[in-house]
């Protein structure tokens, strides 16, 4: 997995609450077997009417936040299906940061095994850079995961809360896989004592 | 000793390692896959070349393609190449795997009970969210990405923090005509579909207890409707009695030692939750979801709310959005609601109670002209049991498609979709934007719900009809 520390760029508003990973990717698009790809069908629903035209009101659609990779969104993004097509989408969108009020469990949990970082902040600021993102065409933020702030050009500075370990984990770009084998020993002895039960 | 709820004791006795600052690392009893969620996690087996760890705690079936008329004829060229992907994957990694030839294929989350795969105690996960029905037999449930499904695959094991716990107090008794769906619907409905994020739930009370091991599977399945990593139901006889006889559950003497384990894991008397919330089952009504998010709902001699009622702007704008998605004007009596389309099943509503309850209110009454309805049996010993009973024949005469086992239209990633405009009275649970298909909208409900709507063709109090008890009830 690819190492964060640093991103720089444009924010993108999706202003809804509840946003589900129905909505994120659409189920026709679940059938491929690669983990690539994904990007184009990102907010598919929402980008694209039913004729396959660009709904131009989408703000991922507007040329302002064409190449944004800060995602902005509103409480319990990501709910629903534990899909991880979701993040792949987002990510080979090119977000690699979602700022919410608050995630899905899944939802959280998989972004970190892709190298996207998920930032939680509480209602109010989140509606502060949802009022900076719109009043200013070109509005960029900063994020720096090694000291969890987020800043932008007019002085703006928000520190961030992240679990140590999963800070840990997207900043060296880790392979949990290779952690947990790390005890090989204690599984195995673990599995040893247990009959299995089925 | 300390007292412990029945979270922490499952959770301790799958601890692998722990240290401070990181999360677990938990022991995985049983991983089920299905087609939707596996292909990338068994292709990153084969590119660091490991293996299955435990074949033998591992079990996979197709269900989220599976065509539910003609399954063999997959017009779909990319779903029949996720099928196909999944066939070979079990072939070449030794994993067992119910595939369409198999009588118990079916929607994973029906069939892992069915065969007696879930027991209490047990840790459970599958790439899917609704895992979280697996809780209802008292075994630590919940849904995984597909990074994690390959992480189970190859080490047996998840990293997973601890979870705080909540417990949902039942109190009273449901009344007669009011289901386990609508009880979990009320929940989320009251409380909202994120009150449980970070929480395990144990559900507690007379109403569940009184529930038989299907209905307990109907409110777990949801609770990630709540937001919560997991639901459960403490263990007790209707569970015991559930898996007796089961083919993987255990026999003989060594199903009576089992039972003496299970009792331990009920949650200790003085024990604490980190929260407590409460539910009052004896005012409940049959409940009817009018928004595109599974906490819009309301009870059905109520009528649309108003978005401007809403307390936040956030809500009133949800709801503004979720009406105009559904075409629905504030005020309308939730009774006048017409419907064209109704969907029985899913791995929420597709057990043979929920087939029973539904022919019991179809039986000698025949679908709305206006109304094309398909029940789907939510796996093949279903479809066989409902069929042995004569349902098929209930549904079918009263103009039902009777089909075979998959998820159907719980998701629409086969062939049963909604057209746009199409208004479904569903079983199933989920009502998101497009979930049952593009422009779709979906009103979520009860068997016996949905199954009185066919017959009306808008929605009604099934309480008011006089039903006919049909099957081995």
């Amino acid at each position: 997995m690819e190492a964060l520390r640093i991103v720089e760029g444009l924010t993108a508003p999706v202003d809804r609450v509840n946003v589900d990973t129905d909505a994120i990717i659409p189920k026709q698009f679940l059938k491929r077997i690669e983990r690539s790809g994904f990007g184009q069908f990102l907010f598919w629903e929402w980008r694209f009417d039913e004729q396959g035209n660009v709904i131009s009101e989408f703000p991922l659609n507007q040329p302002r936040y064409h190449g944004a990779n800060i995602l902005l969104s509103r409480a319990n993004f990501g709910c629903g299906s534990s899909r991880e097509h979701a993040p792949w989408a987002i990510l080979d969108y090119g977000f690699k940061v979602v700022i919410a009020p608050s995630f899905a469990d899944i939802f959280y949990n998989n972004c970190f095994k892709n190298g996207i970082l998920p930032i939680k902040l509480s209602e109010e600021q989140v509606e502060e850079l949802f009022v900076k993102t719109q009043a200013t065409e070109g509005y960029a933020l900063t994020v720096n995961l090694e000291a969890r702030t987020i800043t932008d050009t007019n002085g703006l500075s928000i520190e961030f809360d992240l679990d140590e370990h999963r800070r840990q984990f997207l900043l060296l770009g880790l392979d949990d896989i290779g952690l947990t084998l790390k005890h090989e020993e204690k599984i195995s002895a673990y599995e040893a004592k247990r009959a299995s039960n089925v | 000793m300390s007292k412990k709820t029945m979270y922490e004791k499952i959770w301790e006795n799958h601890l692998i390692h722990q240290e401070s600052g990181k999360p677990a690392i938990l022991y995985i009893d049983l991983h089920l896959v299905h087609e939707v969620t596996s292909p990338q996690a068994f292709e990153g087996l084969r590119l660091s070349g490991r293996k299955v760890r435990r074949p033998d705690l591992t079990f996979a079936t197709m269900d989220h393609n599976v065509p539910t008329k003609d399954r063999f004829n997959i017009a779909d060229p990319i779903s029949k190449q996720q099928i196909d992907a999944l066939s070979k994957n079990a072939a070449d990694f030794g994993v067992k795997l119910y595939d369409l030839n198999s009588l118990d294929q079916g929607v994973v989350h029906v069939m892992g009970p069915e065969l007696g795969l879930t027991h209490p105690g047990k840790t459970i996960v599958c790439g899917d969210s609704h895992t979280s029905t697996h809780g209802a037999f008292g075994a630590l449930a919940f849904g995984i990405g597909t990074s994690e499904v390959e992480h189970v695959m190859a080490t047996q094991c998840l990293q997973q923090s601890h979870s705080k716990t909540m417990e949902v107090r039942v109190l009273g008794q449901l009344k007669l005509g009011v289901t386990a769906k609508d009880l979990i619907l009320g929940i989320i409905a009251k409380y909202g579909t994120d009150f449980a994020t970070g929480y395990v739930i144990e559900y507690t009370g007379e109403a569940i207890r009184g529930l038989t091991m299907e209905n307990r599977m109907t409110v777990c399945n949801m609770s990630i409707e709540a937001g919560a990593r997991a639901g459960l139901i403490a263990p007790d006889q209707t569970t015991f009695d559930y898996l007796r006889g089961r083919e993987y559950a255990p026999q003989g003497a060594a199903y009576d030692q089992a039972v003496e384990e299970w009792k331990q894991l009920t949650t200790d008397d003085g024990a604490t939750y980190d929260v407590v919330v409460e539910f009052d089952a004896s005012t409940l009504e049959p409940q009817v979801t009018w928004g595109t998010s599974p906490g819009m709902g309301t009870n059905i001699n109520s009528v649309v709310p108003n978005p401007a009622d809403f307390p936040t702007l956030n809500e009133r704008k949800a709801a503004e959005k979720a009406l105009e998605y559904m075409g629905l004007t504030p005020g309308t009596p939730i009774k006048e609601i017409s419907i064209n389309k109704v969907f029985i099943g899913s791995c929420t509503n597709g057990r043979i109670e929920d087939l029973r309850a539904a022919a019991a209110v179809v039986i000698g009454r025949t679908v709305s002209s206006a109304v094309e309805a398909i029940v789907v049996p939510g796996s093949g010993r279903v479809r066989i049991q409902a069929e042995k009973e004569g349902l098929d024949k209930i549904f079918i005469a009263a103009g039902f498609e009777w089909r075979d086992a998959g998820c159907s239209m719980c998701l629409a990633m086969n062939p049963d979709v909604l057209s746009p405009g199409d208004r479904c009275a569903s079983t199933s649970n989920r009502n998101f934007e497009g979930r049952q298909g593009r422009g779709g909208r979906t009103h979520l409900v009860s068997p016996e719900m949905a199954a009185a709507a066919a017959v009306a063709g808008h929605f009604v109090d099934v309480r008011e009809w006089e039903t006919v008890p049909v099957g081995a009830n």
